[in-house]
């Protein structure tokens, strides 16, 4: 073999100075990598006196990921006494692999995340698991945990609970190190003993019968319980010493409720229902003599199954002496969650075309064809459906009577759905638009556009265009009613 | 009677609220108490803080104001017929509890709920009255849930929305059919235009004002819902459309199913037999299915024959084994909703697979390291070096990979 490495090949023990010190690590890897030392070749400690360690190669620059420093840094903090090896390993492998970390399949990698998500989820226990208890009064005020961690998150966890307790002043001891916050600072001291945390508080004897209150014996799942609240953190917990007898009584309790006879009703039960829920007399759909009644009598209707999906039912509005009727096709989304007709995107149109040519909304009457939204949900939004013959025609019969209570001079049919309700006969809006039509009983219906028609057009030219005419109708329709 | 302890009204008070699922802390967005001096925060996912053997989680201190009620629903222990022990809270006895738990890390935060007495105003303006007394005395930035009465006058819903995380009403059961059998009294189409003004109050206030420019605080947290499963003859297939219907109308951020329980003085009118919670668990998954996968509610349960999931199989692999046609589908090719469809892969697992292929070519084992357990994803992939070949459409694939039926821990 012809030239020599740059160093020779030798093994070189690092000792970093405490169990988290991810800068130490940082510093060794920095020297020994751009030194061309394998990872083979280095064994990492805790404590000590290590070797002396090369200076790093001037002009070699060690390129990895910010998204590698911040989680090799959480690894730092698991108890696994090979973490820094593997993260040399890592930090090697990079310099030739530079996705390395995105190939989840890969052995290191795999390792990698099951330590980082070890620490993490052992960060987050402890964020649930640790128990305070209280001592001292007022000013004396102070909130003492004892915790036993996996591994050495103590640092890791403390932010949490400043953020959460602020203004508490309190203290967390774990074997390897102690975190006290005094409402100003964070202080990170040594480690401790269980004995030097107060042995009980108070409030304890309250949380223990909410925990025995809370659970439902019929529901007993003990290993969902002990998946998530594994039994290692079990002596730490006020609550825990509970669960033997919780799960032991559990089947007997549910057994007593399920076998337990019904009982004769509680003696106020009677006094109640005769006070807040006298017998409700059912109420015939009679002829309704006003608008406000047959609206009343709409709410429930079940003449088709649309009332089913729907939040409920959008009657018609507007003035009881109405001459001018507009009748669009159906509630949408806002309509249905409002219960009023026209207040939508293409309500916010009709409405702006209304006054453009000169009506006032407050003096006509808008109604629709069919008074329930029908449609398909999607996820987390509601998709128009175009209601069926059936629909149109079981909701007539609310059409009709509104017609009869008002008795206009003049319908505009908004849409083709709208003017084959009125019509009782299939129209093509785009062709018979702007014609008036008399109906057998003398009533005139004018067939216009749906404005929701408009909404529907991409081509902003072409929208401002049909937008025109429709306002162009309308004035049709104002003369018509002036004239 | 005789005067009550506040521990003894807290065993009564919990006992009333066990039978709601809902126990979530999540959604409230990020707060602490740095600047304020305060105690509490929320920092999204919320925080389990003890597990009882029921196996449900304890994020919030969850209690009744009251279980005195003048509602007679009789799947509920609270109803006014039962004879179960009352109680009543003092909004203090509230306050105090929840400040006593928190500060030991004991809770998330408080879901409130309450039987209605008197009027459902005066019971809302109690609950309301708590939630200020936590937010503005205690300086209190912990999570509160309340549960709200869908009879409830706008004015008290609006102040709910001020100081709560949550709103959340509940619709009881599936069908308007079954809240008319089994809780008379109550209104469904009450309830659902309390859901749909919560939904336009939400989104309302979730716009910048135009004068400040910054988003008035309404609960943050959204809505949600919960509805019993298994009191009446409902389906399966008809409780996801009411769900798919629920989410797709009021923006509910959760659907909470319950498998029914048997109560302490039961009702006569409902079945005595112990909670069907793995149809409680089918049902959630499906509802993973709806919200996270891509399925349509039809399809889910679309060729079989009663409406009705699975109970020994998961309904993806249900799906699967009906659709075999579908596959198997390569994981070095096929696009992410595809791979959503893939029985044994979960969001994540597909979200990794997607990451791991830019760079190498997937085969059986790279698979097997991304996933729970590769016995059931086998059946329904092509990978490098790997094909099921006839296996996918064989008859006895369902035997193969579904688990061994266990006797007496499941009850149906």
């Amino acid at each position: 073999m012809t030239g020599q490495p740059a160093f020779p090949l030798a093994a070189y023990a690092v000792h970093l100075a405490g169990p988290t010190d991810f800068d130490g690590w940082r510093d060794a890897a920095r020297r020994l990598s751009t030194n061309e030392v394998k990872p083979e070749d280095i064994e990492w400690h805790v404590g000590g006196e290590g070797d002396e360690l090369p200076a790093p190669t001037p002009g070699v620059e060690l390129r990895v990921s910010r998204d590698f420093i911040e989680r090799a840094a959480i690894v730092t903090c698991h108890s696994d006494s090979e973490r820094f090896a593997l993260l040399y390993r890592l930090l090697w492998r990079q310099r030739s692999e530079p996705h390395l970390l995105r190939i989840a399949s890969d052995p290191d990698v795999r390792r990698f995340e099951a330590m980082e998500k070890s620490v993490r989820r052992d960060e987050h226990k402890m964020h649930a698991f640790v128990r305070f208890r209280k001592i001292g009064d007022g000013d004396e005020e102070r909130f003492v945990a004892w915790f036993e961690p996996d591994h050495f998150i103590l640092e890791l966890a403390a932010p949490f609970f400043v953020r959460r307790f602020t203004g508490m002043h309190w203290a967390i001891l774990t074997p390897h190190g102690s975190a006290e916050w005094d409402r100003e600072r964070l202080a990170l001291g040594p480690g401790a003993s269980k004995d030097d945390a107060p042995a009980a508080d108070q409030s304890e004897e309250m949380w223990r019968t909410y925990f025995a209150s809370i659970f439902n014996p019929a529901r007993l799942k003990v290993k969902a319980m002990q998946a998530e609240m594994p039994k290692k953190y079990w002596r730490n917990l006020p609550e825990a010493s509970l669960i033997p007898e919780l799960i032991s009584g559990a089947d007997a309790a549910a057994r007593e409720m399920i076998a337990r006879m019904p009982t004769m009703p509680a003696a106020h039960h009677q006094a109640i229902q005769a006070r807040h829920w006298p017998a409700l007399e059912p109420s015939p759909e009679t002829e309704a003599h006003s608008i406000d009644a047959l609206r009343q009598q709409a709410s429930q209707c079940r003449r088709c199954p649309l009332w089913s999906e729907a939040t409920q039912t959008v009657f018609g509005e507007g003035s009881d002496n109405a001459e001018l009727v507009f009748v669009g096709e159906q509630p949408g989304d806002q309509e249905d969650l409002q219960g009023r007709p026209f207040v939508g995107p293409a309500g916010k149109i009709f409405d702006a075309v209304l006054g453009e040519a000169g009506i006032e909304r407050t003096a006509v009457y808008v109604t629709n064809a069919v008074k329930h939204f029908k449609f398909e949900p999607r996820g987390k939004r509601r998709i128009h459906s175009k209601p069926n013959a059936g629909e149109v025609q079981a909701c007539r019969w609310w059409l009709a009577q509104e017609l009869t209570l008002l008795k206009p001079k003049l319908m505009v049919a908004l849409g083709a759905t709208a003017a084959q309700s009125l019509l009782e006969a299939p129209v093509a809006i785009t062709k018979q638009r702007g014609q008036t039509i008399k109906r057998d009983d003398g009533l005139a219906v004018f067939l216009t556009i749906h404005p929701s028609y408009i909404l529907r057009i991409r081509d902003p030219q072409e929208a401002a265009a049909e937008r025109a005419r429709f306002v162009a109708d309308i004035r049709t329709v104002r003369e018509m009613m002036a004239g | 009677m005789a005067v009550l302890s506040t521990r003894e009204k807290l065993a009564i008070l919990s006992d009333a609220a066990k039978y709601d699922a809902s126990c979530a802390s999540s959604g409230a967005g990020g707060r602490d108490s740095l600047k304020s001096g305060g105690i509490g925060s929320t920092e999204g996912m919320g925080i389990c803080h003890s597990y009882a053997p029921d196996g449900r989680c304890i994020s919030l201190l969850k209690i009744l104001l009251t279980n005195f009620c003048i509602y007679d629903c009789s799947y509920c222990i609270n109803r006014s017929s039962s004879n179960v022990r009352r109680a009543r809270f003092t909004v203090d006895e509230v306050v105090r509890l929840t400040m006593d738990f928190y500060k030991r890390n004991y809770i998330e935060g408080l879901f409130l709920s309450s039987g209605v007495i008197r009027s459902p105003d005066e019971t809302m303006t109690e609950m309301v009255e708590v939630a200020r007394r936590l937010r503005l005395d205690e300086k209190f930035a912990g999570y509160i849930h309340l549960k709200t009465i869908p009879e409830a006058s706008a004015e008290l819903i609006e102040k709910a929305g001020l100081y709560a995380d949550r709103l959340s009403i509940n619709v009881e059961l599936p069908t308007d059919e079954g809240v008319k059998r089994l809780a008379p009294e109550k209104r469904p189409e009450t309830i659902r235009v309390s859901m749909a003004k919560l939904r336009s109050k939400i989104e309302e206030k979730a716009e910048p004002t135009l004068r400040t420019k910054t988003r008035e605080r309404f609960a943050p947290g959204g809505q949600s819902t919960q509805m019993i499963v298994g009191a009446d003859a409902t389906s399966d297939a008809r409780i996801l459309k009411t769900s798919a219907r629920l989410y797709g109308s009021y923006q509910l951020r959760r659907v909470y199913y319950s498998a029914f329980s048997p109560i302490p003085d039961a009702s006569s009118a409902l079945p005595l037999r112990k909670p069907p919670l793995m149809r409680e668990h089918r049902l959630y998954q499906a509802d993973w299915l709806m919200r996270f996968y891509g399925f349509e509610q039809g399809e889910i349960l679309d060729g079989t024959p009663d409406g009705m999931l699975e109970l020994e199989i998961d309904p993806k692999l249900a799906w699967a084994l009906r659709n075999r046609a579908s596959f198997p589908l390569d994981v070095n090719r096929a696009d992410k909703e595809r791979l959503l469809r893939i029985p044994g892969l979960g969001t994540r697992a597909v979200e990794r697979i997607l990451e791991t292929r830019r760079f190498k070519r997937l085969r059986l084992d790279d698979v097997g390291r991304l996933c729970q357990s590769i016995t059931k994803v086998r059946p329904f992939i092509v990978a490098d070096g790997w094909s099921p070949g006839a296996a996918t459409d064989a008859a006895r694939l369902r035997e193969a990979i579904a688990p061994k039926p266990r006797q007496l821990e499941l009850f149906r």
